[in-house]
């Protein structure tokens, strides 16, 4: 099945005139009314507070938030249900396995490994980890086709490695990386493993056991559900081992005036009211896109992904930071000569078209491929290929207007 | 397409100044008073530098990497502010300021600046015109 544009109210709209042709899906998606409506009809109908009344009306908001946690399940098929802990978002479910399990595990002088194509989502909270302890922070570096250098992975993972990091998708090169072949390595020199899947699971099907991740953090927001929720997988018997790091209510089983004990998996992590209607929504979109088919979302993604390439390339003075073949995720970064990316930004925003650009919270790989800023694209299952064509139109309108039309 | 709408932002002094930044020069260790700036929603950094003489500005020269705003604004900044005393400079980056909320100000006494009124229609392009003026004025506030 196709997704339906029509589902999608937000793209209805014009800004500065122009249809709007929404191209910032790497940063958030648009939302299809399915999620919008559950949204409404928690408010309306079902809300109370979860795992604490008797009554009803807070049995029902706690069967629908416990019923997410079994769709996030399935969604990447995980084990066991308490191996699902719903966070704020990618970012905070790094920043908790890094003061959790990391400050427990990683000792002074131990390893921690990242790439050098993170966000800094998946860098600050290490390299903070490894100041706070003596660790030293190591980065993978890449190929001359922005890919993951595996030789450089295979002589920094080390038995001195407790943990690797690294992203599935990257949020600026829209490289895909071997993730199985890293969970191994991890895993032979004795480390756990880390997965930012922030911008895989919304494109692509994920399945954590077959990746054999210890971690994986995503955010339901950028696969078409709310903002402020997102997931932390974890493989069971090292979430036993974690220590919560937010304390209060809902967490805990006993407490007196000098100790408390605490919840089983998965609400140990859950301290205060959850975000309740942001895990109905995320439910909802795991629904809208299996209904649609994640195959399907995938399929088409690559192919306009693709047809982008193809268009892209070939305008004068682009250069795009990725790799540009077959396996090459939902985002296109470039930089056009002669013009700033923020100025291409702004002149594309006049005809409606909506890009990133600058540093895409990528610093050090900024500094790597040393470039400031690029324009990035990504694509997501409601654009079209008509949208492309415009965008390559304007890109050529920008050019000639930068380089001669002053008045 | 409407990209004259753009004409409001890029005056052809505007592109001129972008593209042929005056007092562009590298701010170096010899430079005993300069700043970096950053605008950390896109990573564009300038760095500036200034020589102040009985209570007036010598030189004023910068470096760094920004977009077409960031650069010409710099660029017409500097233009203005040699010769002028700190108090003078001072009451020049308050009218700057002004004009990018979209205030009325005497135009004429920011120079060339006063082209880079039309950001007020562009929102989020106003930080890239006043980075390199909050320097100064950081930079000055310290001297």
């Amino acid at each position: 099945m196709k997704i339906n544009r029509q589902d999608f109210p937000l793209l209805n709209q014009k800004i500065n005139g122009q249809q709007l042709i929404y191209f910032d899906n790497a940063a958030t998606s648009q939302k299809p009314s399915a999620v919008i409506k559950s949204l409404k009809y928690y408010y309306e109908n079902n809300n109370a507070n979860v795992h604490r009344g008797i009554y009803s009306l807070s049995e029902r908001a706690t069967s629908q938030y416990e019923a997410s946690r079994d769709k996030v399940k399935g969604f990447i098929n995980a084990k066991h249900r308490e191996e699902i802990i719903f966070t704020r978002g990618t970012t905070e479910s790094i920043n908790w396995v890094a003061q959790s399990y990391g400050l427990a595990n990683v000792k002074k002088d131990d390893e921690i490994v990242i790439s050098i194509m993170e966000h800094h989502a998946n860098i600050l909270p290490w390299q903070q980890l490894a100041k706070q302890v003596g660790a030293k922070l190591k980065y993978i570096y890449l190929n001359d086709d922005f890919t993951l250098d595996m030789v450089d992975a295979k002589n920094k993972i080390t038995s001195a490695t407790k943990i690797v990091a690294i992203t599935q998708a990257s949020n600026v090169l829209g490289v895909i990386n071997p993730i199985k072949t890293l969970s191994k390595l991890a895993h032979d020199n004795g480390a756990v493993i880390v997965v930012d899947g922030a911008q895989s699971v919304p494109h692509m099907l994920v399945n954590v056991v077959d990746l054999d991740a210890d971690f994986f953090a995503f955010s339901a927001h950028k696969m078409m559900g709310p903002t402020g929720i997102g997931v932390l997988y974890g493989k069971r018997d090292l979430l036993e081992t974690m220590t919560p790091l937010e304390l209060g209510g809902e967490m805990i089983e006993y407490v007196t005036e000098q100790s408390a004990t605490f919840q089983s998996l998965p609400w140990r992590f859950e301290a205060g009211t959850p975000n309740i209607a942001g895990a109905v929504g995320l439910g909802a979109a795991i629904d809208y896109i299996q209904l649609v088919g994640m195959s399907n979302i995938s399929t088409y993604e690559s192919e306009l992904t693709k047809y982008a390439l193809t268009k892209l390339k070939v305008i004068k003075g682009i250069q795009i930071y990725g790799p540009r073949n077959e396996d090459q995720a939902n985002i296109i970064s470039f930089k056009l000569s002669g013009v700033h990316a923020h100025d291409v930004a702004t002149a594309l925003d006049q005809e409606g078209i909506a890009v990133r650009a600058g540093h895409h919270c990528a610093q050090p790989l900024m500094q790597y491929l040393n470039i400031k800023s690029t324009v990035r694209v990504s694509i997501a299952s409601y654009n079209t290929k008509a949208e492309i064509d415009q965008l390559v139109t304007v890109l050529k309108g920008i050019q000639d207007y930068f380089q001669y039309d002053f008045t | 397409m409407t990209l004259h709408n753009l004409d409001n932002l890029y005056r052809q002094a505007v592109m001129e100044h972008a593209k042929y930044p005056h007092h562009h020069a590298p701010v170096t260790e010899k430079d005993k008073h300069q700043i970096q700036k950053f605008n950390p929603t896109c990573g564009d950094m300038i760095s500036l530098a200034v020589t102040v003489d009985d209570d007036r500005i010598i030189d004023c020269h910068f470096d760094g990497d920004g977009c077409a705003i960031a650069i010409a604004s710099c660029s017409m900044m500097t233009d203005i502010m040699i010769g002028k005393t700190i108090s003078q400079s001072q009451e020049l980056m308050r009218m700057f300021s002004a004009m990018t909320m979209g205030e009325n100000i005497n135009f004429d006494a920011i120079g060339e600046a006063q082209l880079l009124a039309g950001v007020t229609k562009f929102p989020t392009r106003i930080k890239c015109a006043t980075l390199s003026w909050h320097a100064l004025d950081d930079l000055l506030a310290h001297y």
